[in-house]
């Protein structure tokens, strides 16, 4: 189907797909890489382009607490934030998701202080993995627009009724101009129908939403919350195939490998660093060097089953990890072993690019002989003169 | 006051004599079915939604203890854009309201959003074990401003919260107390009919937290109103418009019935405690003009 292409910054990009999606309710505030987003929809506000509530809140925890009463009330719903916005709406995050409300949230992803740091890692999100929003991992521009209309598909979807996160890397993507397929309204009309709520808060038929919950019950709406997560899977696979029979990019599939078939050496990597690794692949590949990408594209649900058929025949396994479980690991890295548990493949974990800092193609390079000599488990690219 | 149609079911879990309950009671006579509730956690949540039962017949939500204004403005949002016209009231105690959702509160104040807040003000977080808050009076023994031997219980007044909301430019704000049911219905009523955000504060003595029979709680807080320690008053775009007058008691026939002031007493009478508390109420009576004065008798002619 023909589509516009359009050279646009990322959070423009973005925004533009908010606005297909016809949220009836935006609640925001502003936060660095995040605001380009919100200014781009304010613009589209005031401009009469997009016809939708927007609540310019006191602080992200309002934020996602007016999108959470919003939802309630039977509104598709919409925000967006990073880093220690996301960590001041931990506390409503758990709740959206328990009360099954399918708000969908671009995460512009950021590092979390202290030391206060405004670039990218992913650390903020994988903060909420436990939190049962769905989390879906951006490589590029098209790939962050388009993941917005899968997100609300998949939320909305009465199998599902969970929220959802796109997350994006802060300034590699949310400032960074690329050329972006983008689909008309009629288009992601054609997709997204609209919000038909499951229950809401209706004076016509009241219910009570958010009761509290004694051990007698507590255990089961973690149950059936943790089974949704589980259907969210499917369903995105689905949702995913749809859109590649629609508009030509298939997104069925919750990890994608790149040169995996014959690669003895796999890394494994989320966001906008997979764009890098292919190109280091790429030289790779052409030295003769047997390397392959498995790019992960859903953290949650996470796809163990899908990581362990496309990993079985590699000999080591490289995690590149832009967060660090601090006593741990990289939270990749423990998904990825958990998957492969029993096979004995080696998965070595590299803590890499916290914080903004440049991961270029030679160091993909370097990763990839570390991991050949069996080194690995460490943070990558330390100033040791600092240390 | 009991009607065919009580939209604050019975056989919720609160204590008998809870003030609090019988706010919930009345707020909801005084919305009737057109209404959405945002509750914040505390008692009433906890009373009224034990899952799978709940005491609320009209549409009702909990999310937190500190986001109930938020919720609120994102249903009342949510009902704007799709063109219905339900009122929205948003609940919480004084725990909720002037301590942890403060910033939430007043975010929702400022933005002029349509709705109600409402809080059954029980002078301390009570769900938790009595503990003080910034709406604990002066003096009061709670569990973390016990009353002891170089303490006479909570150090601070009350924080002023009514005047706090009028500076956001509600355009109504008032105090009422659940001794005065037909008072509290028609500021509730008042207060969702004004458009803008609007606030209600109602006393609700907590026999529990308080220290009082549960048949007491209607005395209990017609003291307060009568010693001039709670002022029920009306503020419209800023301005006290209406204030209840009465001819005041002295404070300590409020503090004596109250496990809550004992140590003023016992083992020793304080005078000097129970002056300082008396010289509140004088400030309140000066402040709103509460004092009714009566008129001396006249000298009779021979």
């Amino acid at each position: 189907m023909k589509q516009k292409i359009a050279i646009m910054e990322g959070s423009h990009a973005v925004a533009e797909a908010v606005k297909y999606c016809r949220p009836q309710v935006i609640a925001a505030y502003p936060i660095t890489p995040q605001t380009h987003i919100v200014e781009a929809l304010a613009e589209m506000v005031a401009n009469c382009e997009l016809d939708c509530e927007y609540i310019t809140v006191e602080s992200e925890f309002s934020a996602l607490s007016a999108c959470l009463g919003a939802s309630a009330a039977g509104s598709r719903t919409y925000s967006a934030t990073t880093s220690q916005g996301l960590a001041l709406m931990f506390e409503v995050c758990f709740n959206v998701a328990g009360m099954r409300l399918p708000i969908v949230m671009t995460i512009a992803n950021r590092a979390l202080g202290a030391p206060l740091s405004i670039w990218n890692d992913q650390q903020d999100s994988i903060s909420l993995r436990d939190s049962g929003w769905m989390q879906v991992y951006a490589e590029d521009n098209q790939e962050a627009t388009d993941l917005h209309y899968l997100a609300y598909r998949v939320s909305e979807n009465h199998k599902v009724l969970l929220p959802s996160f796109v997350c994006f890397d802060g300034f590699i993507l949310s400032h960074t101009y690329e050329p972006v397929e983008m689909l008309s309204q009629e288009q992601v009309d054609s997709y997204l129908p609209a919000f038909k709520p499951f229950q809401r808060l209706d004076a016509a038929d009241p219910i009570s939403f958010g009761m509290y919950a004694t051990p007698d019950y507590y255990l089961e709406f973690r149950y059936e919350t943790d089974q949704a997560m589980k259907r969210a899977g499917k369903v995105f696979g689905e949702a995913g195939r749809e859109f590649g029979e629609l508009f030509g990019r298939d997104y069925s599939a919750p990890v994608e490998g790149y040169h995996l078939d014959d690669a003895d050496t796999a890394l494994v990597a989320m966001g906008s660093i997979c764009g890098t690794v292919k190109d280091a692949i790429d030289e790779m590949r052409a030295a003769g060097e047997k390397v392959g990408l498995l790019k992960i594209r859903c953290f949650r649900p996470f796809p163990s089953e899908e990581v362990r058929k496309a990993l079985s025949g590699v000999s080591r396994v490289a995690v590149l990890d832009k967060n660090i479980s601090l006593g741990a690991k990289g939270a990749v890295a423990l998904e990825v072993k958990d998957a492969l548990y029993g096979s004995q493949i080696p998965v070595l974990d590299y803590i890499i690019g916290l914080g903004g800092r440049d991961v270029r193609k030679k160091d993909i390079a370097t990763v990839v002989s570390l991991a050949r000599a069996g080194k690995g488990d460490l943070f990558y690219g330390l100033r040791t003169e600092l240390i | 006051m009991e009607t065919e149609c009580e939209l604050f079911d019975c056989g919720h879990r609160a204590c008998g004599g809870c003030g609090a309950a019988l706010a919930s009671r009345l707020i909801l006579k005084a919305a009737g079915p057109e209404t959405i509730i945002a509750s914040a956690t505390g008692c009433m949540e906890v009373f009224s939604t034990p899952y799978p039962e709940t005491a609320w017949k009209v549409p009702w939500i909990h999310s937190l203890f500190e986001n109930n204004s938020a919720v609120a403005s994102g249903i009342e949002a949510s009902l704007k854009r799709q063109g219905r016209k339900e009122k929205v009231i948003a609940i919480g105690g004084d725990g909720s309201t002037f301590d942890i959702g403060v910033l939430c509160l007043s975010g929702a104040f400022e933005r002029g959003h349509d709705f109600t807040y409402v809080c059954y003000d029980n002078e301390a977080y009570m769900n938790t074990g009595i503990q003080r808050s910034g709406a604990t009076p002066y003096d009061a023994s709670t569990t973390t401003s016990p009353a002891g031997k170089c303490s006479m219980g909570n150090p601070r007044p009350k924080k002023d919260l009514p005047a706090i909301l009028a500076a956001h430019g509600a355009p109504y704000v008032a105090t009422a107390s659940i001794a005065y049911p037909m008072d509290v219905v028609k500021k509730i009523e008042k207060a969702i009919n004004t458009p803008g955000p609007c606030y209600v504060q109602l006393h609700a003595p907590c026999c529990t937290g308080w220290g009082f029979e549960g048949e007491k709680t209607i005395a209990i807080g017609k003291l307060a109103i009568e010693t001039g320690l709670w002022v029920n008053y009306e503020m419209e775009d800023g301005v006290v418009t209406r204030v209840k007058k009465v001819v005041r008691k002295p404070v300590e026939e409020y503090l004596q019935e109250q496990k809550r002031f004992r140590h003023l007493f016992k083992p020793k009478r304080n005078d000097a405690e129970i002056a300082k508390i008396q010289a509140m109420a004088d400030r309140n009576a000066a402040k709103y003009g509460i004092d009714i004065k009566l008129k001396e008798p006249k000298e009779s002619k021979g």
